[in-house]
């Protein structure tokens, strides 16, 4: 078997790394970073003081986290109109076929749907961090801030904020590692990601396990280096105290 | 009642606080004079940090008023933002800012508030840094310093705003032993320049040798108040008399 997984290996490497990781780890950016936009909007707005901007992100948050993302996928993969998707996203089309001519609208609408389904899904879990980390700062940091007669704005901009970033910033890192795994459930949809490319080498190669193999290595390098490296940076942060 | 008297700088009037079911404050009246020092000794959840907190409001009371400077700050629309820079606080756990230097803990508030220019605050600063033995750390951050060390730092950072009024909340109640003197004769010196000071306090012998007037709290009202030598050589509350047989003989 190793022999084979070698020779699978030779063959369709730069499938692989090339377009599977690179999409992969796109969208898994697209998502994280997105998501971050979007979960900081609804941590602030689930400690906001007016009370039906909490029930909004509340509800939002909930039912995120309490349906299963693969059903979210389908969700947004077959309820966004395409051309509401080419009204608001069709100048990034226009700029992807600059670079290659051959880009199909179908593959680029179907990516679109998915990229907002799993920024919908990440943002409710990236808000949960935000607010955790804003929340682990110690109440006696705003109760020194606020004595000095700084308002609640500048309390939570030149305080608490700069404080939260080092709790905030490696528990994205870690989101980020989630996100690369659960982005292989958008391989459903066959959108040319690691999982995607699983199922090319096996329709070609006429092996099931090999690929599978191969492509599970990809993944755990992958999550593994990056979750080390963040566990380092964590470390630095922290020491910088 | 709801008129300030002129001659206090900070007038509580009838408060009232509870934390859910527990009525901490139960009608505080009191008022404190300009230049006055003001100890608050009392058994633990006898409201003595409580009513501190309320002086600046980071207590909200339930009932009652707080005029700071003939001003009812209690009353809505009034921006409690001004008047807190007005009124130092020093805490127990010292809440030094970690994120900034030790510097830049002093200078934060003036500037951004707009009390001061860049060159002003760290002018300041310095001289205050001085006053307090910490000059030689003004780059450090403060998770370098000592426990004492950050309570002086954290007195500074509340003279920099230059209050008319400086809160202490147990200021050495977190601190080791070795450290509680330090602290103590920065406090010591800022009395004596004449500070208006009110100090929720343990230091029974600190209250008695700095304090103008000492309040005994207990049971969410104040006791019994008087010199220090009333209080603590003449009590007549037994509640006072009590409080003091066990903390003295310790």
């Amino acid at each position: 078997m190793l022999g084979r997984i070698v020779v699978v290996f030779n063959g369709y490497w730069s499938l692989y790394l090339g377009q599977g990781l690179g999409i992969t780890l796109g969208l898994s950016a697209i998502t994280v970073l997105f998501g971050a936009v979007f979960g900081s909007l609804l941590a602030f707005m689930k400690m906001s003081k007016i009370p039906p901007l909490r029930w909004i992100a509340t509800a939002y948050i909930e039912v995120i986290r309490g349906t299963p993302m693969l059903i979210q996928l389908f969700f947004f993969y077959f309820i966004l109109p395409n051309d509401m998707i080419m009204a608001v996203f069709g100048w990034i089309y226009r700029i992807i076929l600059l670079f290659n001519a051959e880009a199909v609208k179908a593959d680029f609408i179907k990516f679109i749907c998915i990229a907002i389904a799993l920024v919908v899904n990440s943002s409710a879990y990236v808000s949960e961090v935000i607010r955790s980390g804003i929340q682990a700062v110690d109440r006696g940091q705003t109760e020194a801030s606020r004595s000095l007669g700084l308002n609640g704005v500048q309390t939570m901009t030149k305080i608490i904020l700069p404080q939260a970033v080092k709790n905030i910033l490696p528990a994205l890192g870690n989101e980020f590692v989630t996100v690369i795994k659960e982005t292989s459930l958008a391989s459903t949809f066959f959108i040319g990601d690691l999982m995607s490319v699983y199922n090319v080498v096996r329709g070609k190669t006429y092996l099931v396990i090999e690929p599978l193999l191969i492509t599970a290595a990809i993944y755990f390098v992958v999550t593994f280096i990056l979750s080390k490296l963040i566990a380092a940076w964590e470390r630095r942060l922290k020491r910088g105290e | 009642m709801n008129e300030a008297n002129s001659k206090y700088m900070i007038q509580a009037v009838d408060l009232h606080k509870s934390f859910g079911d527990l009525h901490v404050l139960k009608g505080v009246n009191e008022g404190i004079l300009p230049n006055e020092v003001v100890s608050i000794i009392g058994p633990s959840g006898g409201g003595k940090s409580t009513f501190l907190r309320c002086l600046n409001l980071l207590e909200t009371p339930e009932k009652g008023h707080i005029f700071f400077e003939g001003v009812d700050i209690t009353s809505k629309g009034v921006n409690v933002n001004i008047h807190r820079q007005k009124m130092g606080m020093v805490f127990q756990l010292f809440n030094v800012f970690p994120h900034l230097s030790v510097e830049k803990n002093v200078t934060l508030a003036p500037v951004l508030l707009k009390k001061k220019t860049e060159k002003e605050a760290k002018e300041a600063a310095a001289a205050l840094l001085q006053r307090v033995g910490l000059f030689d750390k003004l780059n450090e951050s403060p998770s370098r310093l000592s426990g004492g060390q950050k309570q002086r730092l954290a007195i500074v950072r509340a003279l920099a705003m230059e209050p008319d009024v400086m809160l202490f909340d147990e200021p050495t109640s977190a601190l080791d032993p070795e450290m509680v003197g330090e602290v103590l004769d920065v406090i010591r010196e800022l009395v004596s320049g004449g500070m208006t000071t009110v100090i929720v306090t343990h230091e029974m012998g600190f209250a008695k040798e700095v304090s103008n007037r000492v309040l005994f709290m207990d049971g969410g009202i104040i006791a019994e108040e008087g010199t220090p030598d009333e209080i603590f050589s003449h009590p007549k509350n037994p509640r006072t008399r009590d409080f003091l047989s066990k903390v003295l003989t310790t």
